[in-house]
């Protein structure tokens, strides 16, 4: 096994691409190392992206938000900007693993892992986030729900690093939120998730919505009937009823070990409602 | 040795009060050692090669390529441990759950091991090493397994404890019944009767340091074995007997302890260990991965269990009954029997029956949990018993106070009760302010009571005083819980010296003569017996030694508070003589001065607890928190309070957990989903509430302070307790343990069905 530590992108996309055996890419590690000492990733070459210049740092730009790939998710909670702007995002960062973990642990990370259940990814996707995409062709942005394709695999080609998640610049009454459930009060895995993200009109009327949905499909569920129930209410109770009953039937869970297929469905539907009052709570709504 | 055990009533000065555990430092620190953290020059690392199928017959085992490996020092399969047992069954089944001989009995068994110069090279190794498996069906689950229909686990086995010996093999092993009286005139004189059937998964004692152990094997057959466990003396006889040693050419150390609840009381990976270690000629170290720890060390039964209880208009129990089937892995055991003995153990019971069955199934063997068997057992009754109360319309706790059993009571089980605790709990939580305390929106309270045995057995213990004067005790029971420094305050308590003087270690296994384990909640009760008997033989000692220095007869010496005080008028100017003053002559007076004691501690009391909690429900996701939870036990007498109040604690943390999360889960293929943390869930810190605990002292007439067990009984009333909580909460009678998220929303949900 080899260990590099690259101090830039493109000799980190070079090595990744000319390695001729099973690479893999580490930030915070809190996923490969645990699947090394299981046995489950036996890679020949590890590149730590951790000395690559910029990857560790959050910017404000005129755009929104650029996350750098080894911003462990601890930090999004200590920038006040991004938690203002975006709630949703941050929290869902912030229930990963634990205190320990997020210390380590980073949303690109999250992403890539490509685990239907994880964290932020639902939030991620109803903030509308974007991957900005480095490769042996050049640079591409990318939204956050093309990257996973199924449990464990990703539409990265070989030698593309994900450098950064972009998040838009807020419009003026939105509010967004994460709403996970486990049957622990940490240290979990989710078995359903909810992510929601709201922006009102002057008159506390949802004028756009995106609806996200965690651990009950392949990936992560982008649920446009959801944000079609949500847009032109104030959130009233019918509304709510109809979004848990959409989201519900948009899901495709599974029966597991983490849960039953009736629970996941129901549920899901308890956490987008939850979700909703929450984010629309937080744009201004009253 | 005329030692008397009779509880005698002493006004205490060390016991009863709360020092700081001589290992407390050390481990805080990271310095105690434990299974892991012992190394020897040289030594291999052991790894074991495990079945991946529920039931398989081994066709053949070819070790050739992994033998070949550069740095593998040594391969063994089942031919490397040879059946030495002659004709013990019990002691077969160990061998052959260590390593596999004939079938793979379950996922996770042992079909070889390899010793490697490094982890990496003994994980390819394993890689190496070819299995051809001829997979036989299987049956994991208790009711399934009971079936005439089943999948047979051991052709050889048929249903002992009939009436008529069965002419078919079966997985059910055996059939045991207590009880007296007619308990179908009891349901006859009835006005009311609860009948349900209730199930419980398979659990895992959860101890957080995984097996691990370094066996030294050396070339004279003698051998030496550092390991994690409860019980040193009993390895060292399981192991001896399974390689063909004299027990006293093994030498096994106990490291610290991370938990053991029972899981540690049996051999593994050791005789492994040993083997590997005898084939290379090298120390091997054997560290068993979490992985390995759930599925192939020894978790609780899997039951399914059904109940009728009775009782008239006024409250008075008449007829009570219990069918209790428990899973015991693929071995024969006696967890169902253990669970018939306990389940209405609580109540003084005219009528009375309970009938247990044995199962066998394709899951590890099971091992003891705390208490083993009577928290489900508990579970069951105490739920009905709660739903009886409710039918008649009594209070839950005035119900079980008028059928609880007494002083003179025969219990379910057979034997006449002495003093016992069980009416004192229920009085005690009956005034607790928790009774009062408010309860909100989607909160339910609950309450159980439940009860152990507890056990005494063979102790043997050495004290030894320096010539500074300092007191060290030598135990032979591993300390789980806090016992050396419940030991050190009973030292220091009957020679009358400071707990500061008294420094307790455990003795290796060819330092003390043979001790039972720590199991049954025996260790402080056994042990400060043990050590109150040979503290007596050392005072005998320095009374003659002081006799001696001052040249008068030992017949007028007497020891108070840690001084020999010369009696009678006429030694009335000589001065007293401190414990050290005689310790510092010793030289001189006739050598080391020490106490010697080894026995047989009968008369462990019997131990009753009543819990109390409060969970709140979310109805629209099934999730249950605790939101309140005490716990009021009877010790006898707490030696060391904090550590009295930790027990009582830990059993109702791992109660919640049991409850309400943590389960077993096998796919359809008959392996184990959940073999770590993660999915096996265990209630993180912020899942549980401060447990408030009250310690009742109701003297066990049997010990000289009187003393009882108390580590076993506070994991027996924690799964009914919930259970009753969250059935008041949800509105809904939950049946199924564990209560998860998913049962309880589905309970819920069934029940609004139900209702429209």
């Amino acid at each position: 096994m080899r260990y590099i530590r690259p101090l830039s992108i493109e000799d980190a996309v070079g090595q990744l691409a000319g390695s001729a055996g099973a690479a893999a890419i580490l930030a915070g590690g809190s996923d490969l190392l645990v699947r090394m000492k299981g046995g489950f990733a036996e890679p020949e070459l590890i590149v730590d992206i951790k000395a690559i210049d910029g990857l560790s740092e959050i910017r404000e730009t005129a755009e929104g938000f650029s996350i750098g790939a080894a911003v462990p998710c601890a930090v999004l909670g200590e920038n006040i900007a991004l938690k203002k702007a975006w709630p949703g995002v941050v929290e869902a960062a912030k229930l990963i693993g634990s205190k320990q973990v997020q210390g380590r642990c980073t949303i690109v990370g999250n992403l890539c892992n490509a685990s239907p259940a994880a964290d932020s990814v639902p939030a991620l996707v109803a903030a509308g986030a974007r991957a900005s995409v480095v490769g042996p062709a050049g640079r591409r942005t990318i939204p956050v729900q093309s990257v996973p394709t199924a449990p464990g695999k990703t539409s990265l080609a070989k030698g593309e690093i994900i450098e950064a998640i972009l998040l838009d610049k807020r419009e003026p009454r939105s509010g967004d939120a994460y709403l996970r459930f486990i049957p622990r009060t940490e240290m979990d895995i989710a078995v359903v998730s909810a992510g929601v993200n709201l922006t009102l009109d002057e008159h506390g009327v949802v004028k756009s919505a995106r609806v996200a949905l965690g651990a009950v499909a392949a990936t992560v569920l982008l649920v446009e009937e959801a944000a079609e129930v949500l847009v032109g209410s104030r959130l009233d109770e019918a509304t709510l009823e109809r979004l848990a009953k959409v989201c519900a039937g948009a899901c495709r869970p599974i029966d597991d070990k983490r849960g039953t297929i009736e629970f996941r469905r129901k549920v899901a539907g308890v956490l987008a409602q939850r979700a909703a009052t929450s984010a629309y709570a937080r744009a201004g709504g009253k | 040795m005329n030692f008397d055990p009779r509880f005698s009533g002493r006004k205490f000065a060390s016991v009863g009060t709360r020092p700081i555990r001589p290992d407390g430092i050390d481990k805080v620190t990271g310095r105690a050692r434990y299974g892991a953290d012992f190394n020897m020059a040289g030594q291999l690392v052991g790894r074991v090669l495990r079945s991946p199928h529920a039931h398989a017959r081994i066709v053949k085992i070819d070790t050739s390529k992994a033998e070949k490996l550069a740095g593998v020092k040594a391969v063994i399969t089942a031919a490397d441990l040879p059946d030495l047992t002659d004709g013990d069954a019990a002691m077969y089944d160990v061998l052959d759950n260590c390593m596999a001989r004939t079938k793979a009995l379950y996922d996770g068994h042992a079909v070889a091991a390899v010793a490697a110069i490094d982890a990496r090279t003994a994980r390819q190794a394993l890689k190496l090493i070819e299995v051809e498996y001829e997979l036989l069906p299987h049956v994991t689950d208790v009711d399934e397994a009971a079936k005439h229909t089943a999948p047979l686990i051991n052709d050889a086995i048929f249903t002992e404890g009939l009436e008529e010996k069965p002419v078919k093999p079966s997985n059910v092993t055996k059939r045991s019944q207590f009880g007296h009286g007619d308990v179908h005139q009891g349901f006859g004189q009835a006005d009311f009767i609860v009948e349900r059937s209730f199930k419980t998964e398979q659990t895992h004692q959860g101890y957080i340091e995984p097996h691990a152990c370094v066996a030294n094997f050396s070339s004279d057959g003698t051998a030496d074995l550092w390991v994690c466990t409860q019980g040193h003396f009993v390895y060292r006889q399981h192991c001896a007997q399974l390689l063909g040693m004299e027990a006293s050419k093994l030498r096994v150390t106990s490291s610290e302890i991370g938990g053991g609840f029972g899981g540690k009381t049996h051999v593994w990976a050791e005789p492994v260990a040993l083997a590997l270690s005898r084939k290379a000629g090298r120390p091997v170290k054997l560290v068993m991965t979490r992985d390995e720890v759930f599925r192939a060390s020894g978790p609780t039964s899997a039951t399914s269990i059904d109940v009728k209880i009775g009782a008239r208009k006024d409250g008075t129990i008449t007829a009570a009954e219990a069918t209790l089937r428990y899973s015991c892995g693929p071995y024969a055991g006696s967890w169902a029997e253990i669970g018939a003995m306990t389940a209405f153990a609580c109540y003084k019971l005219d009528n009375v029956k309970t009938v247990g069955y044995e199962v066998l199934v394709n899951r590890p063997k099971t091992a003891a949990y705390r208490a083993p068997s009577a928290p489900m057992a508990a579970f069951a009754v105490e739920s009905a018993v709660d739903e009886l109360a409710k039918k008649i319309g009594m209070d839950p706790v005035d119900f079980r106070i008028k059928n609880a059993a007494q002083e003179g009571t025969r219990s379910s089980y057979g034997p006449v009760y002495g003093p016992i605790g069980i009416g004192p709990t229920l009085e005690a939580v009956k005034s607790h302010p928790h009774m009062k305390a408010p309860l909100g929106k989607n909160q339910g309270r609950g309450m159980a009571c439940g009860f152990w045995f507890n056990f005494g057995g063979q102790t043997c213990t050495d004290l030894n005083i320096g010539m500074d004067g300092s007191v060290s005790l030598a135990v032979g029971t591993v300390d789980v819980g806090g016992s050396r420094a419940s030991l050190s305050l009973v030292a220091a308590e009957e020679l009358g010296i400071d707990y500061s003087q008294v420094k307790a270690i455990v003795a290796d296994t060819s330092s003390l003569g043979y001790n039972d384990m720590t199991d049954g909640s025996r260790g402080t009760f056994s042990s400060s017996m043990a050590t109150i008997s040979a503290a007596r033989n050392a005072i005998l000692i320095l009374r003659e030694r002081a006799a001696q220095m001052w040249d008068i007869a030992v017949d007028d010496v007497v020891w108070e508070k840690g001084h020999a005080i010369a009696k009678g008028e006429k030694h009335g100017n000589l001065g007293k003589l401190s414990l050290k003053e005689i310790a510092v002559e010793s030289g001189k007076t006739g050598g080391p001065i020490a106490g010697h004691s080894e026995l047989v501690a009968d008369g462990a009391g019997v131990s009753f607890a009543t819990h109390i909690c409060d969970i709140e429900v979310d109805p629209d996701t099934g999730a249950a928190r605790v939101i309140r939870y005490t716990v009021v036990q009877d010790a006898g007498k707490a030696v060391h309070p904090t550590y009295v109040e930790g027990q009582y604690q830990g059993g109702a943390a791992q109660g919640i957990g049991w409850a309400l999360n943590e389960e077993y889960i096998y796919g359809k293929d008959g392996r184990l989903q959940n073999a770590g943390f993660l999915d096996y869930r265990i209630p993180v810190c912020s899942d549980l509430p401060m447990i408030d605990t009250q310690i009742l002292e109701i003297p066990n007439p049997n010990h000289p302070y009187g003393v009882r067990g108390v580590g076993e009984t506070s994991i027996v009333p924690p799964l009914a307790a919930i259970a009753n909580a969250v059935s008041n909460a949800a509105g809904v009678r939950m049946t199924h343990i564990p209560m998860s998220p998913p049962r309880i929303l589905a309970a819920i949900e069934a029940e609004r069905e139900w209702s429209k």
